[in-house]
């Protein structure tokens, strides 16, 4: 029987379950190792040399490489292992969640400040407009 | 014998962090939540327990995807700030209490809760974060820690129900250890907050407002939610919230029937991305 994963239907959101993890296992161990200040700078000297280090797929290097976290996290990353890229470049993690929504940086900011995003119409994706 | 004198429930933002590393703390922006910190600064300096319990997540720092405990006890005799990718903050390193740790250890391991015994790990925000909240920026803190992390990176993350329980029995543990030591659980992470996809910004204050009610006065209710529930209305890293039942779990009244009281109590949205919350209940 498979196992039951009620949260598919919530927008917006992947849940990090074992099958995500399974898929991004090596995406997410590169990300770690980026908690090492002579890796961020071995990364920043020449980014594809060091994911090509890794055994991680083709795809993969390119979501990471264009800096795209929701494709990252569809390959199987994980936003606390992505926020280790976030952090060698020095952005914050309100930059890196802003980053995921569509949102400029400013209109994302604004939005938090106002009171963030309203869960009407966020709960189930039957329910989004 | 030792006893649980309060237990203090706090988001653990690292952006709050980053604030009080950066001398932000005057910054309208951030006056907002620390303002709602200064009762307990003042609080703590004057009940200053020997040991603090220290229930928070690793976020993908001491534990990469090679290990994942569902909960994992540090018992080693310091603990050193962990880089994160910005550098390590820069606070003083975290001294453990070893011979409590350990005595926890086995009596919670022999009440059927597997912990995963820890002896050497780096600490990162969500254990620092608190503790600066709580102590400001002092040259060491001021008593002891216990690291106890709970998996909520990898889903799923333990029930509510069983944190719950695993509070009750850390209590029974620390009541049976043989030195009169003070001890205060704290809960950390949350409150709404979601970090990931186009969801991300998601707050929900009526959600966390009756979440702080029901764990001041229907814990073990409230303690029967399950973890869509919180994913759904609280978001993706709103789940963090089912550590703050792990302190609820180690009050008296789950034994003695008498409330505890509630010393303090605060609501803001936002810190970066997150709804902070804060509780302080005092054991009568």
């Amino acid at each position: 029987m498979a196992l039951e994963k009620p949260y598919k239907d919530i927008p917006g959101t992947t849940i990090f379950d074992a099958e995500q993890s399974r898929k991004g296992y090596h995406l997410n161990q590169f990300c770690m190792s980026l908690m090492k200040a002579e890796n961020r700078a071995r990364f920043k000297a020449d980014e594809r040399a060091y994911l090509d280090e890794w055994p991680m797929t083709e795809e993969q290097k390119q979501a990471v490489l264009a800096r795209d976290l929701n494709w990252c996290i569809h390959l199987g990353g994980n936003i606390y292992f992505l926020a280790k890229i976030g952090a060698t470049d020095g952005k914050s993690f309100q930059q890196m969640a802003g980053s995921m929504t569509g949102m400029s940086e400013e209109e994302y900011r604004d939005m938090m400040i106002a009171g963030g995003r309203s869960i009407e119409g966020n709960r189930s994706i039957g329910e989004k407009k | 014998m030792a006893r649980i004198t309060a237990s203090v429930y706090t988001s653990h933002v690292p952006a709050i962090g980053a604030a009080l590393d950066q001398g932000k703390t005057g910054e309208p922006y951030w006056q907002k939540v620390f303002s709602g910190y200064e009762f307990s600064k003042a609080w703590l300096r004057e009940n200053t327990p020997d040991v603090i319990f220290l229930v928070y997540n690793d976020h993908a720092t001491a534990f990469s995807l090679e290990m994942i405990p569902t909960f994992a006890i540090g018992c080693a005799t310091e603990f050193k700030p962990a880089d994160e990718g910005w550098g390590p903050r820069p606070v003083p390193v975290v001294q453990g209490h070893p011979e409590l740790a350990a005595h926890i250890a086995q009596s919670v391991i022999q009440d059927d809760f597997d912990l995963t015994i820890v002896n050497r790990m780096d600490v990162d925000h969500g254990l620092t974060v608190p503790l600066s909240l709580m102590c400001g920026q002092p040259q060491a803190w001021p008593c002891p820690v216990i690291p106890f992390a709970v998996n909520v990176v990898q889903y799923p993350a333990p029930s509510g129900r069983r944190c719950f329980n695993l509070g009750r029995a850390i209590r029974k543990a620390v009541e049976s250890y043989d030195a009169p030591l003070k001890v205060q659980v704290w809960g950390t992470g949350g409150m709404s907050h979601q970090l990931q996809g186009p969801r991300a910004g998601l707050i929900n204050r009526a959600f966390d407002n009756a979440f702080l009610d029901r764990l001041i006065a229907d814990p073990a209710g409230l303690s029967q939610m399950p973890h869509i529930d919180y994913v759904r209305e609280a978001g993706s890293e709103g789940i963090e919230l089912v550590m703050w039942l792990i302190a609820r779990g180690a009050m008296s009244d789950e034994f003695d029937n008498k409330a505890p009281k509630v010393a303090h109590r605060f609501y803001h949205v936002p810190a970066s991305n997150t709804a902070v919350g804060h509780l302080i209940l005092e054991n009568q």
